[in-house]
Order: structure tokens, then sequence, then C-alpha cells
């Protein structure tokens, strides 16, 4: 192989990084849970909204940081949010299919 | 070409062949676990028998696991910032940590299932406990696939096979395992905190 090719590396995150996101990780599933008990919002139509975008933002930070999305290879961020996309519309689709849509 | 050099495998692109095969990979489990958390979404609600997930499911004990396989991420990454600089030792410890975590998870899973058992709850029993073990089986069983990887690593660490220049099978194994934490991250939410009642 030539040497003339090289592989485009990206610096991961330090590990002062890691640990916060740890960090946040750990409150924002602390904040999940402590929503779930709550009796004023858990009866509500706000609950599944709130802790979905909670969810959202653990799954973001997980894939950017530790899966190194962020700083690696936009090709990659390709391969991953298709299919993802792809796997969301395929839910949503299904749900309406099945009339499930009462949250 | 050093050795280290001749084992690694680059495209066209400039990246890692294995780092793209095995993002398609990743790509195509989430159409996997997207079609499996759809079919549980669809059938929420319409079981005609108990028990149902409010009457079943232990938010508690699962909070608790769900930090543990966090935790395992944040050991997982250490893992590879430590085979990254050449730290043997921090590698072990690192890998160690993680295979333990996602075998403790696998831990309060059986123990789950088998507490759901006893209370009624059985594959066959009703369209809940169909989808609900399809799903969180399927994830479980890839966490036993992750743990069974992360302790060959460790072997191969142990043989001082595991090197700097071996940094990239610690990633892939690392992108497999924050792959199945995420999935969690999705089915505690929707499963286990989003409990939608009988439909209309």
């Amino acid at each position: 192989m030539s040497d003339q090719v090289q592989e485009k590396t990206h610096a991961h995150p330090s590990v002062r990084i890691y640990l916060s996101i740890a960090a946040i990780l750990t409150a924002v599933t602390v904040v999940e849970v402590g929503i779930f008990y709550i009796p004023a919002i858990r009866g509500t139509a706000f609950l599944a909204p709130i802790l979905l975008l909670l969810s959202a933002g653990k799954f973001a930070l997980v894939v950017m940081f530790y899966m190194h999305l962020k700083p690696d290879s936009k090709l990659f961020t390709a391969l991953f949010t298709a299919p993802l996309l792809l796997a969301a519309a395929v839910i949503l689709a299904l749900m309406t299919l099945l009339g499930a849509w009462v949250l | 070409m050093s050795t280290a050099a001749a084992t690694v495998h680059y495209t066209s692109t400039g990246q890692d062949t294995r780092k793209i095969a095995f993002w398609t990979f990743i790509g195509s489990e989430c159409l996997l676990f997207g079609s499996l958390i759809a079919t549980y979404l669809s059938y929420e609600g319409k079981s005609v028998v108990g028990p149902t997930p409010e009457e079943i499911l232990n938010i508690p004990l699962t909070s608790v696991s769900t930090f543990v396989l966090l935790m395992s991420s944040l050991a997982m990454v250490l893992a590879l910032a430590a085979v990254s600089t050449g730290q043997t030792r921090y590698t072990r410890v690192w890998l160690a940590t993680t295979a333990g975590l996602g075998a403790v998870f696998l831990g309060f899973q059986v123990w789950e299932f088998t507490s759901f058992v006893h209370e009624g709850l059985k594959i066959s029993t009703n369209l809940f406990g169909s989808t609900f073990y399809v799903l969180t089986g399927c994830h479980g069983l890839h966490v036993a696939v992750g743990v069974i990887w992360l302790s060959t690593l460790l072997i191969l660490s142990f043989r001082g096979k595991l090197g700097p220049e071996k940094a990239m099978n610690v990633e892939i194994a690392g992108l497999y395992w924050h792959f199945v934490d995420v999935v969690w991250i999705v089915i505690f939410t929707v499963v286990y905190l989003i409990q939608r009642g009988p439909a209309a």
C-alpha cells in the first residue's frame, strides 16, 4: 500500500471530556426518572415530549463524543444518520398504520 | 512501510475499511432495533389481558441497570484512551470494568425476566409480553455478545497482543458497545418511562 494514503485521523476527546459527558448522562438520567415520579407531569401530555427530548440529548452525547462522530469523518455520520432516519420513519409509519398515536 | 502500518487497511476515502464496514453494520442494526421498537409501540396498550406495563415494570431497578450501562460506556472510552497511549495496565482495568458492568446489566435483566415470569408475564401471555421480551431480549443478546467480545480483547491484552498498534480493534469494539448503550437509552425511555395506557 502506498505511503501517500494515510488515514484522516481526528483527535479523540480528552479523558476530562469523557468524564464530563458521563456526569451529564448521569444527571439527565436522574432528571428523567425524577420527572417520571412527579404526579403533576406524569399524567399529562407533556411527559412524553420532555422524556423524548432528554433521551435524544443523551443519545446525541454518546454518539458524538463516545462514538467520536463529532471529530471523525462525515462519511461515518452519513453511514449512521441515514439508516437512523429511516428507522425513525419506519417507527412513525407503523404507529400511524396501526393507529397507535395515543400519547 | 512499518509492521504496524501493514495491519491498517485504508480506502480511497482515507478511512480504515474496518471502521467503514462497522459503521455500515451499525446502520443496519438501527433498522433492526427500529423495527422492534416500532412493533412494541404499535401494539402498546392493546393487550386484552394483563399484566400490563404499569403493573409490572420496575422503574427503580431499571434505573440502576441503566446507570450501570452508561458507566460501562465511560469505562469503554477510558479503555480506548489507555490502549491508544500504550498504558497496558489501565487498558486491562478498563476493559475488565466494561465487561464486568455489562455482565451486571445482564444479571439485572435475568432477574427482571425471572420475576416477570413468576408474576405471570410470559412471552405468550399477551401482546405486551411478546413485544417486550423480543425487544429487550434482543438487546440483552447484543450486550452478551459485547461482553464476550470485550473478554476476548482482555485475553489478547494479557497475551501481549493488544498494543497501541491494535487500538483500532478496541475502537471498533467500543463502537459496538456504545451503540448497545444508545439503544438502551431509547428503550429505557419509550418502554419504561413513557407508559401509555390501553388505547381508547
